[in-house]
């Protein structure tokens, strides 16, 4: 509820001070338009007839005030009935068109707010799926959940209810406006003089209102921090008996947030008070001065008086009215100051959405494409649109001509620089020879880049020097999905979706049937435990599979790149979590499954690398050891003082 | 519920009610205005013959000066003193949870997430504040104004107010019809609408994964049709709420048709004698205000229903009991570090289909260093969180000192057991800080001693600020070998009867490992030292080594013993030391 699209949660967006932008508020105009070329334009003449419907029957009104005046003294209902309910069957009449026309277009703005939101929510995630890794990686997760939650639902309150009022009152201010001009230059002079009075003091309210938001915004953020910190490691807290000292601060937070919020509120709440009340005041102050220029017989400037030649004095007859309108005219100022905020708030919001959706996606110059293929007894490859078990690489040449390259997992680097930020290299001069069926190991402590290098290997992120070539291909060459949909990923961090645990195993490859997952399951040593749970394979995974150990979700992610069978498999300490009798297990299975593939294997423990073909031990961005495990002990260096556990990692 | 929150608005009680009486005085001069206005404009008319009295119109003028300053007065007093009593409901609602929070066991702290606990401090609340910002300030004004504009047009109108009597049913029942019908349409709608924000966080924290199998078009589709299906849901809950206007504008409309034909009837039947043309524009302003107050009303019951949800869940966790109690007579005093299970068993929760553990008996004398191995969830974190009385048992009962520890005061159980957990965590701020978490008032020199045991000083003295060096939040600025040293020095300087280690070197090399080990060994001798480890190498010199299998003890003894009997043991100690060139 909380992210509910209300927007209760957040008063104000976070991020810089809200500013009006033109051009985000035409941007919004112009998509409405384009997504709803017929509806919107019918809205708005539906709102704009219900504007004028409703200030029409004011007049009939009034003319209908007129003749029981002159009928009262006559007292004969029968004779005015005739004048009168003509009026009020036209005014019936009125109404009826007005009732349709707000029905028509308070349903059609629903359907134009919720589509519009709705497609902005659906772009957002589209641009997003394309977006390349950095942006995740630079960006928190919090603040990119918040384009959905927060900066969408401002703009619900802006297209649903602002701008129909807006436009509303717009129509009504310039009528009146007109109306008054058409009474009296000089107390048309004086009220605006008021309004420019109540647009001055709703910003200076306004301002101290939108000062102590950001403050509540910011001690929200505070606490928060706070408490997900103490949540955390609440059994810590329990260990040591902490509670009370964490209760205590947690006060002083507490006090902080207490005392901007009630500030911001404070202001907030002031604005309808001071602004209704100057909009009174102003009325006596124009029905003074009305009084005033009739009396010292000031000539009045207006319209009607420039129609019939020239200025006259002003007449109790044309102040009357005109107080009248005086007090509709404030009373819709007040409207649109009520939705100042609103409109802000929105295009605060607005901005950063579009910032999302103008991001420039993952770049992808790659044409070389992964197929299956069939081998014949002569070695020559075809395409085949059946999984075969083989791959080849689908090569078009710049002269128009296709070759296919079986796939077989060659991977290597060659003089590799890297660095995540311009001037700050991770990886220097690293080269990696990896052949067909062999597993390459990476050891180092954190920081060395071993996650770097297989950052760079899938393309998540580009190199600066050097090449890396896949069965002699260059990476850049290759489709990006293609690239990774023939390399399986095991990472530390693992992810599972909601869902039931088979779900989560055919996430690998969506066509396995439930024997591909279960048998994939096997090989990963995961089997065991799943079938132990409650309900099985069936079981239903939430909030990252929660209810499983670390452990058990390194294996099920084990069993997802196991079912994409991939012939290149990268295990970034896939088996941290896992104790040494289960990893045994699953490097069985896994050695089984990868026999004559490639496997890279990143781990701080030894005994998950020391049977690969190669170990490289990597030191800030450097390799400076690379053998078997054998070699490597004999080299008595850096290798041997960690497996003698005279040297610590990570 | 509504009852339960309501007792933590406390000491803001006061500016709640003043808030109240303040509308009060708005409203009522709210409805003295227009009929000031309302004279001074026929005044103003009917002197077009006998010309403008100046006197009269500023004396008027000022008292509506007067009138303005004074409701602006209320208005902007009560804005301040009901932004203060909302802020303060919200503090104090928070600092409820807050503190109910810290009461929690283990067990219902399992229970709630972490971030489903931080949603309810923050934006559950949040909603509630908001609502009860709006409650206090229009649950007075709405009714209010629309008694008194009742009143005003009875006394106005006469006959003519009768229309109210029909057209106020019926708008009522419209409105709250509406209500009724929309807010369980909404209710599913937020539900559905949390997943789908739930569901786009997976996919951002997922992204290496998504890329990593090329499934960004499967999610794209996936997430289309997730929230097509919520803006249809919406749509359809919208929809029934958009009738809102119409309705409440039809009930103007019959109302001023009425008033002006029967008015117009009446008046001039009556030659203007029981009512007259300003009493008619009276019942339709009055009628306005009516129909106003009873919209206000109905967005009042909108919104509470809204924030229901919230207040759902902030009372989940306000009613949520904590597992464990202190005894009645509590034992204040731990006689030794020994420790005892008898028959124990033990489940996480009441409907575990299966024991964590079962009929586990041991007997450790104090003083001993004990090694606890077993692969993931063979019960040995279990095992250990019985000691602390982090949990109580299923069944059985562990002793400490020779007395069942639910016997003990929690916090006298607690100090002399000192456990580090393995899913551990620093606090932000500096390492004396974190330190002193074991001991308020801990000296310099204890909290070097405590690091110089952990093997944590030799690090901490090349950081440029030495003991002062600032912890970011989660400890992220310090390796994994060095985080796990701060936290067993942490937990050593509680001076405690049994310190329990759950995996905490399993970062730090085995040099170092062996050189903690050690030290415990000469310093704190009479302390009952638990080790449980994933290496061999931690445990292989205890006097005492627990193999952990399933929830049960499969086997205890030491070293030599084991290597004998324990098939477990022997897999691992062999996985571990392989081919016998490890040179320890």
């Amino acid at each position: 509820m909380s992210k509910g699209p209300m927007g209760g949660g957040h008063g104000m967006p976070r991020g810089p001070r809200p500013k009006f932008n033109p051009g985000t508020f035409k941007r919004i105009i112009k998509m409405l338009f384009k997504f709803y070329p017929v509806m919107m334009p019918v809205t708005i003449v539906c709102i704009l007839f219900s504007a004028v419907t409703s200030a029409i029957p004011a007049i009939f009104q009034k003319m209908v005030f007129e003749d029981i005046e002159t009928f009262v003294k006559g007292g004969d209902w029968e004779l005015a009935k005739q004048t009168i309910l003509p009026k009020i069957f036209i005014l019936i009449a009125l109404y009826v068109v007005s009732i349709i026309t707000v029905t028509l277009y308070n349903q059609l703005m629903v359907f134009i707010t919720q589509g519009f939101l709705n497609k902005m929510r659906c772009h957002m995630f589209e641009t997003m799926q394309t977006l390349p890794i950095k942006y995740f990686d630079q960006n928190k997760h919090g603040d990119i959940m918040s384009h959905y939650t927060n900066d969408v639902d401002t703009m619900r309150e802006l297209i649903s209810r602002s701008l129909p009022s807006l436009l509303q009152a717009v129509v009504v201010v310039l009528s009146v406006l007109g109306i008054m001009l058409y009474y009296s230059l000089w107390m048309t002079l004086v009220v605006l003089a008021g309004v420019i009075l109540m647009a001055f003091f709703s910003k200076k309210v306004g301002g101290g209102a939108a000062k102590h938001f950001m403050r509540q915004q910011k001690t929200i953020g505070k606490a928060e921090g706070f408490v997900q910190e103490m949540m955390s490691g609440q059994k810590v807290i329990k260990v040591f008996c902490h509670e009370k000292e964490c209760n205590e601060e947690f006060d002083k937070v507490n006090d902080e947030l207490y005392n901007a919020s009630f500030r911001a509120h404070g202001f907030a709440n002031c604005l309808g008070p001071i602004i209704g009340n100057m909009g009174n005041i102003l009325y006596v102050v124009v029905a003074t001065m009305g009084g005033l220029i009739i009396l010292s017989n000031i000539p009045n400037y207006s319209i009607s008086a420039l129609f019939a030649g020239g200025a006259t004095a002003l007449s109790i007859a044309v102040m009357v009215p005109f107080l009248n309108m005086s007090r509709q005219f404030t009373g819709n100022i007040n409207q649109v100051t009520q939705q100042i905020n609103t409109v802000v708030m929105a295009l605060a919001g607005a901005q950063r959405v579009f910032e999302v959706i103008d991001q420039q996606p993952e770049e992808d110059n790659g044409y070389v494409t992964l197929v299956n293929c069939e081998i014949d007894a002569d070695g020559n490859i075809s395409e085949s649109d059946k999984r075969t078990g083989h791959w080849a690489w689908k090569h078009p040449h710049s002269d128009g001509t296709l070759t296919y390259e079986l796939l077989q997992g060659d991977v290597t680097m060659t003089n590799v620089d890297f660095g995540y930020v311009a001037d700050k290299l991770v990886l220097h001069d690293v080269s990696v020879y990896a052949r067909p069926g062999q597993k390459v190991a990476f050891v180092g402590a954190t920081g060395a880049g071993k996650t770097t290098i297989t950052n760079l290997i899938n393309r998540f992120y580009d190199i600066e020097d050097g090449k890396i070539r896949y069965d002699g291909i260059n990476i850049n060459k290759i489709k990006k999905s293609d690239l990774r949909r023939s390399l399986g990923i095991v990472l530390q961090e693992t992810n599972l979706f909601t869902g039931t645990v088979m779900d989560n195993i055919r996430y690998g490859r969506l066509d396995a049937t439930d024997e591909e997952c279960i048998e994939a399951a096997r090989l990963a040593g995961a089997d065991d435990f799943i079938t132990r749970l409650p309900q099985g394979y069936d079981t239903q995974l939430s909030n990252n599979g929660s209810n499983l150990s670390q452990g058990q979700r390194q294996l099920i992610s084990i069993a997802r790149a196991a079912v994409a069978d991939p012939p290149v498999m990268i295990l970034d300490e896939a088996t941290s979590s896992i104790d040494t009798r289960t990893e045994a297990i699953v490097q069985r299975g896994m050695d089984k499954l990868m026999e004559g593939r490639t496997v890279f294997v990143i781990a701080h423990r030894l005994s998950t690398v020391m049977n690969s073909d190669v170990i490289m031990v990597l030191d800030k961005g450097r390799i400076i050891e690379r053998g078997s495990h054998a070699e490597l002990i004999a080299l008595k260096g850096t290798y041997y003082q960690l497996y003698t556990g005279s040297f610590e990692l990570e | 519920m509504i009852k339960k929150l309501a007792k933590s608005i406390r000491e803001y009680k006061k500016p709640s009610i003043i808030t109240m009486i303040l509308m009060v005085g708005e409203v009522l001069i709210e409805c003295l205005i227009p009929i000031i206005i309302a004279n001074l404009v026929n005044k103003i008319a009917a002197s077009e013959e006998t010309g403008l009295e100046m006197g009269y119109l500023l004396k008027t003028g000022l008292l509506l000066v007067g009138l303005a300053i004074l409701s602006l007065g209320c208005g902007g007093l009560a804005a301040f003193t009901c932004a203060k009593a909302s802020a303060g409901f919200a503090k104090n609602l928070r600092h409820d949870l807050f503190t109910r929070i810290q009461g929690f066991s283990f067990n219902n702290i399992d229970k709630f997430s972490t971030s489903s606990l931080v949603t309810r401090l923050t934006t559950d609340v949040n909603n509630v504040q908001m609502s009860y910002m709006m409650i206090i300030r229009t649950a007075i004004r709405s009714p209010l104004m629309f008694v008194t504009a009742i009143v005003m047009a009875y006394i106005m109108g006469g006959a003519l107010a009768t229309t109210f009597v029909v057209i106020v049913p019926i708008l009522i029942f419209g409105l709250f019809f509406i209500a009724r019908k929309a807010m369980p349409a909404f209710r599913r709608v937020f539900k559905k609408y949390d997943k789908l924000n739930e569901s786009i966080e997976e996919n951002v924290r997922a992204m290496r994964v998504v890329k990593g199998f090329s499934r960004e078009q499967y999610e794209t589709k996936k997430f289309t049709t997730a929230a097509g299906d919520i803006c249809k849901d919406f749509t359809k809950a919208e929809r029934i709420v958009a009738l809102n206007g119409p309705v409440m504008q039809l009930c103007m409309y019959i109302n001023m048709i009425f008033v002006l034909i029967v008015g117009s009837n009446l008046t001039i039947s009556s030659k203007g004698a029981d009512i007259n043309v300003g009493q008619i524009s009276a019942m339709l302003t009055y009628g306005m205000q009516i129909l106003m107050s009873l919209m206000m009303l109905s967005m009042i019951y909108v919104m509470i229903t809204i924030s229901l949800e919230s207040m759902k869940r902030i009372c989940e966790v306000l009613d949520e009991e904590s597992s464990l109690h202190n005894p009645e007579n509590p034992i204040y005093n731990v006689e030794d570090g020994s420790i005892e299970f008898s028959d124990v068993d033990f489940k996480y929760s009441h409907r575990a289909e299966k024991a964590s553990l079962s009929g586990v008996n041991l007997t450790i004398k104090s003083g001993m260093t004990v090694g606890v191995i077993g692969g993931t969830g063979s019960g040995k974190s279990s095992l250990t969180q019985l000691i602390p009385r982090l949990y109580d048992v299923s069944g059985g009962c562990v002793k400490v000192g020779g007395i069942d520890v639910r016997e003990y005061d929690i916090k006298t159980l607690r100090d002399s057991v000192a456990m580090v957990l393995q899913k551990n965590q620093l606090f932000s701020g500096t390492i004396k800080e974190n330190l002193r978490w074991g001991n308020e008032n801990a000296t310099n020199e204890e909290m070097i001693e405590a690091c110089v045991l952990a093997q944590a000083d030799e690090f901490i003295k090349t950081f440029p600020d030495g003991y002062d060096t600032y912890i970011e939040q989660g400890g992220t600025n310090v390796s994994g070998g060095q985080k796990q040293r701060l936290c067993i020095a942490r937990a050593l300087l509680k001076k405690p009867k049994i310190l329990i280690l759950d995996d905490s070197t399993s970062a730090v090399d085995t040099k170092t490992d062996a050189f903690i080990r050690e030290g415990f060994k000469q310093y704190i001798p009479e302390t009952t030292k638990i080790i449980i480890a994933q290496r061999i190498a931690s445990v292989k010199d205890a006097d005492m080594i627990i193999v952990m299998e399933n929830g049960c003890v499969s086997a205890v003894g030491n070293h030599d013993e084991l290597m004998q009997n324990s098939d477990i043991y022997r897999e691992v100690y062999e996985q571990q030391i392989g081919g016998g060139d490890f040179d320890e």
